[in-house]
């Protein structure tokens, strides 16, 4: 459903990032992009959010070209983001925003589904600001339901794990194993997390600004996890890649 | 009451809790003149004999009940000054609602200095709300000029929710708090302005008795060629605690200026203060056109909320 046809990208600054990416994300699969830091991932999920304008090549949704549209017009056509860093807002509230995500007012019992999906309690949250009041891990889980309140056919979580402590990551896995589970549209993660690596259907490895691997999970992942050296650009520690 | 016309009920329902009539206590003020007025049993309404303005004295232990004084002014060449004391009794626990709107659809300029002062017995609780709005199509400038003075007794808490959103020139708010033992001072100022309106605003609060509080919180945002100025000074003159916190975002060519003081003449006093001006931040504006807004719908809602 989205192709990236050889896609460059240099950063403001000079350095080439991305070098030429080819990717296939197939329709209703979980895609999970890793790989080392610095290798071009987040990149790609911002090229393809529209967040940043590749220098070459083609982004193709269900094959129309949407290279040129911007972030609303991708938006509109189906396509979310979840930030790895999530933005904060005086004055808005989690309602607020998760009613701006769905495109309208959200019934109490339609909150409550939406928060509890992320495992947070629409009662306690639905009223607080997103300001800097919310924890990391909070703000997290609000995040990713910006994106579920939208029910868009490709969704794209950006190291979900990132700036979280371990305890709320652990409940976090539960969250996208969930998401998995009841599986509606296509769905990119871009994470290190072993964990999250093991529930991919399809395994995407970038490096050096190209897509080193890509395979179905249950095949490309042992051969990640095999001994020191699985994947040469991703040094093993610990759970993470 | 007597027959109100348009202009004012317009002013009436951007400003107040009007809804056709009032509910409690009430003075109507238009165009410098009294309009309507009504006493209850706990809430005394008096005019004042030596200079334009209101006595409201409000019974000790008065529950629940609400006071309302907005002054309308609906036209040009007036210049409005109006002194208003509230004394509230020992317990009482009130919401005060004194909004403010100018029209003026000529060349003349349309003035309302409202000059409040409040005076709280011990543990008397307050929610003052002040609303403050321009409206008309005339060239001539739309000022308001509040002025408030807060003088709070042992255990007395005043919530001021202060805002002028939209419609006012020139605009000078001075606000000045004294507070008393265990005595608290919320205030949170909301302040919007456009083309080239102009507005100062200047807090001083003093911490005299011991474990009083003062959390001031002001958002502002100034569009088009405005000018903001800000200044707040906080003085803890014993063991107390005092925060405040200036958030201006500015948009075009927009102006904000923050003067922040804080006086510590105690080291228990604990004095806080944070501030930030800037534009709209990009991410901010980002996170929403993720979420189908366009750059111009994500940027009225982050302002409306900020405003909120």
């Amino acid at each position: 459903m989205l192709k990236l046809e050889n896609i460059t990208w240099e950063a403001p600054d000079g350095p080439q990032v991305l070098r030429g990416v080819d990717l296939t994300v197939a329709e209703d699969k979980l895609t999970v992009i890793t790989g080392p830091n610095g290798g071009g991932k987040t990149t790609i999920a911002k090229i393809i959010a529209g967040l940043e304008t590749p220098s070459s090549g083609r982004i193709l949704l269900d094959g129309e070209d949407i290279t040129p549209l911007d972030v609303t017009q991708r938006a509109r056509m189906g396509i979310s983001f979840a930030f790895q860093q999530p933005v904060r807002f005086k004055g808005l509230t989690v309602r607020d925003l998760l009613e701006l995500a769905s495109g309208g007012n959200l019934h109490e019992d339609k909150l409550c589904a939406i928060l509890g999906r992320v495992g947070l309690c629409a009662r306690e949250y639905i009223d607080r600001e997103v300001d800097a009041t919310l924890s990391g891990g909070e703000i997290k889980r609000i995040e990713i339901a910006t994106v579920l309140a939208r029910h868009t056919r490709l969704s794209i979580f950006d190291e979900p794990e990132a700036g979280i402590d371990l305890w709320s990551f652990q409940n976090l896995i539960q969250v996208f194993q969930d998401i998995r589970r009841d599986l509606n549209g296509s769905l990119v993660i871009i994470s290190h997390q072993e964990r999250i690596l093991s529930i991919a259907d399809e395994l995407v490895v970038v490096a050096d600004g190209r897509v080193q691997k890509q395979g179905p999970g249950r095949e490309l992942l042992p051969e990640l996890m095999a001994g020191q050296g699985g994947c040469p650009a991703c040094p093993r520690e610990g759970g993470s890649l | 009451m007597s027959a109100i016309d348009a202009i004012t009920q317009d002013l009436l329902r951007k400003v107040s809790d009007w809804a056709g009539s009032f509910t409690g206590a009430y003075n109507l003020r238009v165009d410098g003149g009294c309009a309507g007025r009504q006493s209850t049993r706990n809430i005394r309404i008096e005019g004042k004999k030596d200079k334009p303005g209101l006595d409201i004295h409000i019974r000790p232990g008065t529950r629940g009940e609400t006071v309302s004084i907005p002054a309308c002014v609906t036209h040009g060449s007036i210049n409005d000054l109006v002194y208003n004391d509230f004394y509230v009794g020992e317990g009482a626990d009130v919401t005060i609602v004194a909004g403010c709107g100018v029209h003026t659809d000529g060349e003349d300029a349309a003035r309302h200095n409202g000059i409040h002062r409040f005076f709280l017995e011990k543990n008397a609780h307050v929610t003052y709300l002040e609303k403050h709005v321009g409206t008309g199509s005339g060239a001539g400038l739309r000022s308001i000029d509040p002025v408030t003075q807060v003088v709070l007794g042992e255990g007395a808490v005043l919530e001021m929710d202060t805002s002028q959103i939209g419609g006012v020139d020139r605009s000078s708010r001075t606000t000045s708090g004294v507070v008393g033992k265990g005595a608290r001072l919320l205030i949170r100022e909301r302040l919007l302005t456009e083309g080239d309106q102009e507005a100062r605003t200047d807090f001083q609060v003093t911490l005299d008795g011991e474990d009083a509080g003062v959390d001031l919180i002001s958002r502002s945002v100034a569009r088009g060629r405005s000018k903001q100025h800000y200044r707040s000074r906080i003085i803890g003159n014993t063991r107390c605690t005092g925060h405040s916190e200036c958030d201006a975002i500015i948009a075009d060519q927009g102006m904000v200026s923050a003067a922040p003081e804080l006086t510590a003449n105690s080291d228990d006093a604990a004095l806080i203060h944070e501030a930030a001006i800037g534009k709209i931040a990009g991410e901010q504006l980002l996170k929403l056109r993720t979420l189908g807004l366009t750059e111009e719908e994500a940027e009225a809602r982050i302002v409306a909320g900020f405003l909120k």
